[in-house]
């Protein structure tokens, strides 16, 4: 029974940090429906971000790469939609390749830039030790995550970049026509949308260590995440990252970790049988 | 104010638009007229920008806009209310207004009250989800969004297609008076009665090509009725 308590803060962070990764996910994917498989290296390079930053900052080297790294994250997700994503739109296949070949490409430079073997980062000492069974660590992640979810819908739903964002995913041509430029909000999305994966790369620094290949790990989680959450469906996405986490620590914790990978697979598997929209669906008159 | 000349456009090979040449003056209602497919809407996302010309020019004002982005001609002053009462089914019906005016050049918030002068059936729904909103409302809403960009002319495709008659009379009559207003409108209709009772100059289009053009009193005859016949 213990054993089965301890393991929730496991749980819960892991969901926390797949709900940062799928966030950014919900615009880069559900919204403009690009499959960026560079998305991971973003989260990689938020993680590096922190690594280098403790040079400076020393031991609070996390919390100044938070802002940071959002920055570094975005701006190599901006350079690639401007360099390469924006000319493949609505060519789902060849984004996948091309971002599949930036991923490698962002891997093997850090590996050149980092070294192949992990390095770790050092949390603050006030983010040691917790209360019973909840680490400090641990319970500042999902906070984190918590703060970027409520960040995120106030973007969206209260300010005028965000109502253009959703004008845009809605109907893109419509919102040429009516004078929005459509080309520098997909610019502003995929900005926030990678920055929000370089602070779920600070994050992970936290609990664990970081390697070239650390983004590698949680991308297909992610886009299950928003795959099983519905796309663009913030609601969703909280709640699919939330089960996933749990369901991953959980089977791991009985089992192993491969064994776990296969149960949370055929768990979604299931579940899309059932649900192929998802948890939720836009649902409206017109987009009937 | 606006002038096409020789515009050619088309999907992929297939070619649409066969050198199409027609003129808006200041104030003026145009209404371009005919049979389904000849290339009425084509026409129209070709002057906005949503396909490009593959020949020929579009000049607003004195200024060649032909490859321009539909942002951009947006901000010169083309307002577009495209077929079929599309919105942003999403926002509700002041976020669709306001997403629409805060892209505007001038971003004057007095242009909300101005449109829903024009369209006080939308006043008590603008809380609601645009999507949720009659095919008739949805229409009156598009109109009302095109207009808070306070466009120097107006391009409708089919406003009153598909609308129950109670709003198609009050949207007919809202053209009549931004027409008579001063605005300039280019308009596509199917209908000849509708086409007589509002339109200064019209031309027609057939398979691509302009085939009539000419003032009102020449849409009566024949031919005219040959041109627009199912």
């Amino acid at each position: 029974m213990e054993a089965i308590v301890n393991q929730l803060p496991i749980g819960l962070s892991i969901g926390a940090v797949l709900l940062l990764i799928a966030l950014g996910l919900t615009f880069t994917f559900g919204q403009m429906g690009v499959i960026n498989m560079a998305h991971g290296e973003f989260i990689m390079a938020g993680a590096y971000t922190a690594y280098l930053l403790q040079d400076w900052a020393g031991r609070q080297a996390v919390i100044v790469a938070l802002p940071v790294a959002f920055g570094v994250a975005g701006l190599m997700g901006l350079v690639l939609e401007r360099a390469a994503i924006r000319h493949f739109y609505g060519r789902p296949l060849d984004t996948l390749l091309l971002t599949w070949g930036v991923s490698l490409v962002l891997q093997q430079a850090a590996r050149d830039l980092f070294g192949a073997p992990n390095v770790q980062v050092q949390a603050p000492s006030w983010l040691q030790g917790g209360i019973g069974i909840l680490p400090y660590n641990r319970l500042f992640i999902m906070a984190l995550a918590i703060g970027s979810v409520v960040a995120v819908w106030a973007y969206m739903s209260r300010t005028s970049q965000g109502r253009r964002m959703r004008a845009v995913m809605q109907n893109r041509q419509l919102a040429a026509v009516m004078g929005i430029n459509t080309g520098r909000v997909d610019q502003r999305t995929f900005f926030i949308g990678s920055g929000l994966a370089g602070i779920a790369g600070v994050a992970l620094t936290l609990i664990g260590p970081v390697g070239p290949a650390l983004g590698t790990y949680y991308i297909v989680d992610a886009f299950l995440v928003v795959v099983a959450g519905g796309l663009g469906q913030l609601r969703g996405a909280v709640i699919a990252a939330v089960a996933l986490g749990l369901l991953n620590s959980y089977a791991e914790f009985w089992t192993n970790a491969s064994l776990a990978k296969v149960i949370v697979f055929v768990a979604i598997i299931a579940f899309l049988q059932v649900r192929p929209q998802g948890l939720f669906v836009l649902r409206s008159r017109a987009l009937t | 104010m606006l002038s096409v000349r020789s515009l050619e456009a088309g999907y992929g090979r297939a070619r649409v638009l066969f050198g199409v040449s027609f003129d808006v003056e200041p104030g003026r209602l145009v209404c371009v007229m005919g049979r389904n497919g000849v290339g009425k809407t084509t026409l129209l996302n070709t002057v906005m920008g949503v396909l490009p010309a593959t020949a020929g020019t579009v000049t607003f004002e004195g200024r060649d806009v032909t490859r321009l982005r539909p942002h951009e001609r947006v901000r010169l002053g083309l307002g577009y209310v495209p077929q079929g009462h599309e919105t942003f089914p999403q926002l509700s019906v002041m976020g669709n207004l306001l997403v629409t005016l805060e892209a505007s050049p001038h971003k004057d918030p007095g242009a909300l009250d101005e449109a829903l002068e024009v369209f006080p059936r939308l006043k008590p729904l603008l809380k609601r989800r645009a999507g949720f909103l009659s095919g008739g409302q949805q229409q009156q809403l598009a109109m009302a969004r095109a207009l808070v960009t306070r466009p120097k002319l107006l391009i409708l495709d089919e406003p009153t297609e598909g609308i129950q008659p109670s709003i198609v009379q009050e949207i007919e009559e809202a053209i009549e008076r931004l027409h008579a207003s001063g605005l300039a409108v280019l308009l596509v209709e199917q209908y000849l009665d509708l086409a007589l009772r509002l339109a200064d100059r019209f031309f027609i289009l057939d398979a691509g090509h302009v085939v009539r053009a000419g003032g009102a009193e020449e849409l009566r005859g024949e031919e005219v009725h040959r041109l627009l016949a199912v």
